[in-house]
């Protein structure tokens, strides 16, 4: 009986508790921190290294000699310590780790906000810092406070132009940027089960985004056939009566396409209201919106027609990329006019390549919208990849049209 | 554990790429962290942060789990932050660093004197005293080791 966090922590809300994790992973941003901080503990013990992963991801290729140099130092001792390893190119540390890797029921940590991602798989996924991490490597396990959850009950299915990114702003702007501070997002009801592995993995990925720790679905038959076709065989997880803190109801049929207005990812507005607003950037991509049915969703609408603002398009994997190229959606991308870059995090962070300008507005694909993060000066609006594609083509936000 | 300073008012919902940029991350000059600490917010707080207590509002420390946040903020000499409530991420980070944290509600003057105490649980401004929420047993034991690896360092 309980939450599925509870069930999968084994433990009562509000308790803390240790816990061994069964997947750890870092990327280059926070591995450098990790291994500070792991080599500063003084044992220099991995605990078991064939459940850690080192995924390169943020700044891919290396954008100078000093991050050349902090990349390097991590790739060596990745390499010498029998870590799983992901090089540039490989792609976002949260895709590649839900390309077959985390299994329903596990305890899943990385170092990064959005690791709540793979709670799409009814893992409890949660994101944690360098110094935790540090700790984790050396010891397997770590504290959790297990959280209270908030029922997200869903019913229906998308009509018209909506489409999951629009249930998560829509969910977002209902919760607030601290709405779910502490707590975990649990996505229950009959509305989940027509929704595929690609939109679950985007409605937990802005769980972060209401301060939550974790958002989850329970493994059911779609996560079931997913993981079947990555050689893993698992089984469903049965919801079982359980007390959430709060119940929020959403009927995927009164969904509308949204957008969240700079600088905030829980200022969200019709796109309709918005409709008009010029753009100097598109950008498709991220651990929000970087998978292969993203890719083929942006390509279906602009294909035959040419972009009218300059649109980055950055595949979440290589795996991702593969797909693209062996069905043509790449090849009419690049038709329509789109650049394609590195497999990996892209422009979302601000660090490197599709930085923006003062005073430039850019519709992004991603997850966060805040002040000055893709550069100082910029405005970023968050939309999902049909209202994407659909401003591509005109050069300002525009509704997108039922497919 | 106690502490005083004086106080630097900050909003609610300060996110980390508030308290530390991206294009400044990729480093591990603990300096450049501190130069440019809550730049994107106001550009003049670097130079007032050292024995200051930072007075912000709900959810400190939102958004990417980026340690140097927390990192930057301790090195530049910050002695606590005060905030009705933190982001989790950061809420560890910050312990895990040894950068004190109090969950607390308090009005705050810019450079008026905030003093407290986390062992008897409380802190003051302004003639007024709050009581803190209590951290949990372990993040009390690994912020008086100064932080997580101190505590691995010493208590194990």
């Amino acid at each position: 009986m309980g939450t599925l966090s509870e069930r999968i922590l084994n433990g009562t809300a509000g308790e803390y508790v240790d816990r061994a994790v069964d997947r750890a992973y870092v990327h280059d941003g926070t591995g450098v921190l990790t291994l500070e901080a792991w080599e500063s503990m003084g044992e220099r013990r991995l605990q078991d290294a064939a459940h850690l992963h080192v995924l390169f991801d943020h700044i891919v290729p290396a954008n100078n000699s000093t991050t050349a140099a902090l990349q390097h130092e991590l790739r060596e001792f990745a390499r010498s310590s029998f870590l799983h390893f992901s090089d540039i190119g490989g792609g976002i540390c949260h895709q590649i780790m839900s390309e077959g890797i985390v299994l329903p029921g596990e305890v899943v940590v990385g170092a990064d906000s959005h690791s709540c991602t793979l709670g799409a798989f009814g893992a409890f996924a949660t994101g944690v810092g360098a110094t935790d991490m540090a700790a984790i490597w050396m010891t397997g396990e770590t504290w959790f406070r297990v959280p209270e959850s908030i029922g997200m009950h869903l019913s229906g299915i998308f009509t018209g132009a909506a489409e999951a990114k629009d249930l998560a702003l829509t969910y977002v702007s209902k919760l607030g940027m601290d709405g779910a501070n502490y707590q975990a997002l649990e996505f229950i009801g009959e509305g989940t089960a027509k929704l595929l592995m690609d939109d679950r993995l985007t409605l937990c990925n802005l769980a972060v985004e209401t301060g939550a720790k974790a958002g989850m679905f329970y493994a059911d038959e779609v996560t079931m056939q997913y993981l079947a076709t990555a050689g893993h065989t698992v089984k469903s997880q049965e919801p079982e009566p359980c007390r959430y803190v709060r119940d929020l109801d959403f009927d995927l049929s009164d969904i509308v396409p949204v957008i969240a207005v700079s600088p905030r990812v829980d200022n969200v507005k019709p796109v309709h209201d918005l409709a008009g607003l010029p753009l100097d950037q598109v950008f498709v991509g991220t651990c929000t919106n970087g998978r292969y049915a993203d890719l083929a969703r942006f390509a279906r609408i602009v294909k035959g027609r040419n972009v009218a603002v300059r649109t980055i398009v950055v595949p979440a994997s290589r795996s991702v990329l593969q797909e693209a190229l062996r069905t043509g959606v790449l090849a009419d991308l690049v038709e329509a006019g789109c650049t394609i870059g590195t497999p990996g995090c892209g422009p979302c962070l601000g660090a490197h390549m599709g930085v923006l300008g003062e005073g430039e507005v850019c519709l992004s694909t991603a997850n966060r919208n805040f002040k000055n993060r893709m550069g100082v000066g910029g405005e970023i609006y968050l939309s999902s990849v049909s209202t994407a594609a659909a401003s591509a083509l005109e050069g300002e936000i525009t509704e997108p049209e039922v497919a | 554990m106690q502490g005083k300073g004086p106080a630097v008012c900050v909003g609610a919902d300060i996110d980390t790429d508030l308290v530390i940029a991206g294009r400044y991350l990729r480093t591990k000059d603990h300096s450049i962290w501190v130069a440019h600490v809550f730049e994107d917010l106001d550009p003049s707080l670097a130079s007032r942060m050292n024995g200051a207590v930072i007075v912000a509002g709900k959810n400190f420390g939102c958004g990417s789990s980026r340690e140097q946040a927390a990192i930057a903020i301790r090195e530049a000499g910050v002695v606590a932050v005060v905030a009705p409530s933190f982001a989790r991420i950061f809420f560890r980070n910050a312990i895990n660093v040894g950068l004190p944290l109090i969950e607390g509600i308090l009005s705050c003057t810019e450079g008026n004197l905030v003093t407290f105490d986390l062992a008897e649980g409380w802190v003051e401004a302004e003639g007024n005293k709050y009581t803190i929420r209590p951290l949990s047993p372990r993040m009390r034991e690994i912020l008086a080791a100064g932080g997580l690896v101190n505590y691995w360092r010493t208590s194990r």
